[in-house]
């Protein structure tokens, strides 16, 4: 089963905005947003705001957050938890970064939402464990 | 390392306050120390009269209960009062013996209660009206006796007289002055309201002079005497004649004092910089305030030192008062006396209890005194605050900013009014029992408080001035007093004025610059700064200041709109709403060819074609092959026309055509918000243009010309600006005028908002009556918009990154979709 744990490579680093995203698909059609921070981090969350489902990869990227482009719900890149007083989050995406290429984990990929909400969110909290 | 070391002596609203901030600045920087005199954590003074009136109870005024002095790490000492300073071995002792060294010592010490020198002050049953304590012994002793005299008709007073009368007391007013409140009231106002609380059944002895209080056997208070002799029975005295700022800790260890301890604009002491004070014991440039808004821009400044950021500068405050007797509404501000040189503007109702009197000097507002509807209290106190000229408004002032329709509430305006379920906020659905909830659950003070947790007011904003009223009311005191500069976010306490003005006067290119300039506390910003300094850059330096796409919202980063859902919609420019069949055809064939579902007519006359993937969008805009309709933009949208004289059988003048120049001299402009224009041929006005930014009339002897109009979420009707003759002066005044917007406008604010703050004279002088700066306005506007590409169709040269527009599809997931 050492399938599981495979990295899959997406892109370059540098095929993403410095302060912005790109969406990478997923099978079930919710993408992956990657995000590049101003210090070069590579970070990946389902593109789903926890709030009305805004593709989080549209919004405006500062510090360790994006700004939803819906309702402007901040949510954060490194836990998916959108800041207070607003509550919920959305599944984070393990990231790999290895000679300017990302990487993602396959069976992340490819899993179903409510499995990726179970694993990475508190699930009370996590309005994605509900199947889209 | 060690931390630093702070005591706060006083556990009140001003100093728990300042902790709050110093919180938010620099969490780890001190090990904190507080004590407080009351047995109780911090609570809200200033609602301990609904408490009295049995409209709230003690538990829900507590703002930090024990738990958050826990969480914050702080050491709280209740029931002990700081004795000694010891400024030499940095030590402050309590009356028990406590000890706790220093570093920074902050003194919110407050104040205490003025007590009458007359024989009998000592007495059983002779109180002062200040904490809680003072609020339980009324609330015991109106269950056993029955006569209650309030000493003092201040706005304390009133409310301990009230209080008391609903706990079923019979209550005097004893008021040495002519009429009540007055300090806050005229002698009209103060009548109304002794009318309206006699009407509620309290009794007043206006005019009287306390001689003395006489006791019984027991040593308890029988009676008050006046000066001419008479008596009246009392079981409870309540001193409510004023308070004195609480200088004694400070005056013993040698900290300069007078009318309260003496302040610099950083709230550091005059005698010792390591020791601040705030709030009602301490008094900057000889005012020691008495009401919480000031307490709250002092508590800011304080921890903005304490936290070594060095920036902040308390510069005093304007006041204004709202008394917390439900059902009276009065507000008053500024000098509503008036005096030498001043003007009244008074309505007078008496019938339906309506009182309003604004005092104005040198065409600017100096004083408000409302009774009876106050809906426009914060709409003056802002005015008053601004200082700006209101000339130009001065017919319809008395009669308030909300005469003209806000939408999306039902056209209520008075909060008061209102039932619980009520919606306040159309745009998010929030009602009013659920910004009250809230407010009194998490003990919220601000309006951005309130828009964080109830999301009311948070989107269009239209709801503002109700909320704020809700917030008058709920939490009591004015929490809408904003300070005079509003800092622009949390990033940073410049205002949008100092920013603009940086940009400037220090040639700023770039957003970094700015930030580092400015001392921004973020690192990159936030998503409410970053597209407003990205605009302010563009429109200073056009041609030199680059574009960052990166700090735009996504609908002008995607040039389109985006939808709930996540898609798109596309909206081609059609100048001045006219189009062709080749144009019609060409959008028809993307329909099909791209299965955009929904195809509508824009009010702006153009199509709104909705629920384009963002993959398709290049696709679309080359298909169409039609200029971008900037539908997305802060900038300027359409210009709506009329048929005009071409067809029309009333026109008098060609207003397509006019409104087609317009349009083509204008497009690709940015904008601090969205800009439209109308041109009509006619005074029937087929095009609305008097509803929009510019709007353009054509009349049989050429053009008038009208400024500042919105037809969206506050009705606006535009303003006469100047009537022209031929279609060049119409583009040169129209350019003039909206390059002066791009320039002085802040992000975010409509036309009839930039020119409700400048006022419409500023706007006259620099349009009408300076030629030169006109054409100079105009020319800039052109410069600006030289050789400013299409972004649909030059991606390249308007910076757009392309790459947004193709998704990436890993291998795993390409091989499992249907080829």
């Amino acid at each position: 089963m050492n399938v599981q744990k495979e990295w899959t490579a997406v892109c370059a680093v540098d095929d993403i905005p410095v302060l912005g995203a790109r969406q990478v698909r997923r099978p079930d059609g919710v993408n992956v947003a990657l995000f590049r921070t101003a210090s070069g981090a590579v970070r990946a969350l389902l593109d789903r705001c926890p709030h009305k489902g805004g593709p989080l990869s549209q919004g405006i990227v500062f510090g360790e957050s994006v700004a939803c482009p819906l309702h402007n719900w901040t949510i954060r890149l490194d836990d998916g938890q959108a800041q207070a007083p607003d509550a919920g989050c959305t599944p984070v995406f393990a990231v790999k970064v290895e000679g300017g290429q990302v990487y993602l984990r396959r069976d992340q990929l490819l899993a179903p939402i409510p499995a990726l909400a179970a694993a990475n969110c508190d699930g009370a909290a996590c309005a994605s464990a509900e199947a889209p | 390392m060690n931390k630093l070391k702070l005591v706060l002596v006083g556990n009140g609203m001003a100093g728990v306050r300042a902790l709050e901030e110093l919180l938010k600045l620099a969490p780890d920087l001190y090990d904190i120390t507080v004590f407080g005199a009351e047995p109780y954590p911090n609570y809200n003074r200033i609602l301990l009269s609904p408490v009295l009136a049995g409209e709230q109870t003690v538990e829900q005024i507590i703002l930090n209960p024990l738990s958050w002095y826990a969480e914050n790490g702080i050491t709280l000492h209740t029931g002990k009062t700081v004795v000694e300073i010891n400024r030499v071995k940095r030590i402050v002792r309590a009356d028990d013996g406590t000890e706790a060294a220093y570093d920074r010592l902050l003194l919110a010490t407050g104040s205490n209660p003025f007590i009458l020198p007359v024989p009998g002050k000592d007495l059983e049953g002779v109180i002062a009206y200040r904490d809680i304590k003072d609020t339980e012994t009324m609330i015991e002793t109106a269950k056993r006796y029955k006569h209650a005299v309030v000493i003092g008709g201040g706005l304390l007073g009133l409310e301990a007289a009230n209080g008391l009368k609903l706990r079923g007391m019979d209550v005097t007013v004893v008021h040495i002055m002519p009429w009540l409140m007055e300090r806050q009231l005229d002698e009209t106002a103060g009548k109304l309201l002794q009318k309206s609380l006699q009407d509620r059944g309290l009794h007043f002895r206006i005019g009287a002079q306390t001689a003395a209080l006489l006791g019984n056997e027991q040593g308890r208070v029988r009676a008050v005497q006046f000066k001419d002799g008479s008596e009246i029975p009392a079981d409870l005295v309540v001193m409510a004649a004023g308070i004195r700022p609480n200088t004694e800790l400070a005056e013993k260890a040698g900290i300069y004092c007078k009318r309260g301890i003496v302040v610099t604009d950083t709230m550091q002491t005059v005698t010792d910089p390591r020791i601040y004070a705030l709030g009602e014991c301490a008094a900057h440039r000889g005012v020691a305030y008495g009401l919480v808004a000031p307490l709250f821009e002092q508590g800011k400044v304080a921890a903005n030192h304490l936290a070594q950021f060095g920036i902040g500068r308390y510069t005093g405050s304007a006041v204004s008062t709202k008394l917390k007797v439900t059902g009276i509404d009065l507000f008053s501000a500024g000098e509503f006396m008036g005096g030498e040189g001043c003007e009244d503007i008074v309505l007078s109702d008496p019938f339906s209890g309506v009182y309003k009197r604004l005092v104005i000097k040198d065409n600017k507002l100096l004083g408000a005194c409302l009774y009876g509807d106050t809906v426009d209290g914060s709409w003056y106190f802002k005015l008053l605050r601004e200082g700006r000229s209101v000339g130009d408004i001065r017919d319809k002032l008395m009669f308030g900013e909300s005469h003209l329709g806000d939408t999306g509430h039902q056209g209520q305006s008075k909060a008061a009014t209102m039932a619980d379920s009520d919606e306040v906020c159309g745009c998010n659905g929030v009602c009013k029992g659920t910004i009250v909830k809230a407010i009194k659950d998490k003990g919220l003070f601000t309006l951005e408080d309130v828009r964080k947790h109830t999301k009311a007011s948070a989107s269009c904003g239209s709801c503002t001035g109700l909320v704020e009223q809700i917030l008058m009311f709920t939490a009591g005191g004015d929490y809408s007093a904003t300070p005079k500069k509003k800092a622009m976010c949390g990033c940073t306490d410049v205002s949008h004025q100092e920013v603009r003005d940086a940009i400037r006067d220090e040639h700023l290119l770039t957003i970094a610059e700015v930030q580092a300039k400015l001392g921004w506390r973020t690192p990159n910003g936030c998503s409410s700064c970053r597209p407003a300094l990205n605009y302010y850059l563009i429109s200073t330096w056009p041609h030199e200041a680059k574009d960052d796409p990166q700090s735009r919202f996504i609908n002008e980063r995607a040039h389109a709109n985006i939808q709930k859902d996540g898609t798109f919609s596309v909206v081609p420019r059609m100048w001045g709403g006219e189009t062709s069949a080749a144009e019609l055809r060409r959008i028809a064939d993307a329909v099909d060819k791209y299965k955009i579902p929904t195809v509508k007519v824009t009010g702006g006359q153009r199509i709104d074609l909705l629920g384009v993937k963002k993959e398709d969008l290049h696709n679309v805009w080359r298909d169409i092959g039609m200029p971008s309709g900037h539908a997305y933009a802060k900038g300027l949208r359409t210009v709506k026309t009329c048929v005009g004289s071409e067809w029309c059988r009333f026109g008098t003048q060609d207003s397509t055509g006019m409104g087609k120049k317009l349009e083509r001299a204008t497009w690709r402009m940015y904008a601090p918000h969205k800009v439209k224009f109308g041109v009509s041929g006619c005074p029937r006005n087929c095009a609305e243009a008097g509803i929009k930014d510019v709007g353009i009339i054509g009349v049989d002897s050429g053009w008038e010309m009208y400024v500042a109009g919105n037809g969206g979420i506050k009705t606006e009707v535009a303003q006469f600006l100047v009537k022209l003759k031929t279609e060049e002066e119409v583009l040169e005044y129209t350019g003039a005028f909206i390059q002066l917007y791009r320039e002085e406008g802040w992000y975010l604010e409509r036309t009839v908002h930039y020119v409700s703050r400048v006022g419409l004279d500023h706007v006259k002088k620099r349009i009408l009556d300076d030629p030169e700066g006109r054409k100079a306005l105009w020319e800039r506007l052109q410069f600006a918009l030289q050789g400013e590409p299409d972004p649909w169709f030059e991606a390249d040269k308007a910076r757009v990154d392309t790459r947004q527009f193709i998704p990436i599809v890993p291998v795993e997931v390409r091989q499992g979709e249907p080829a």
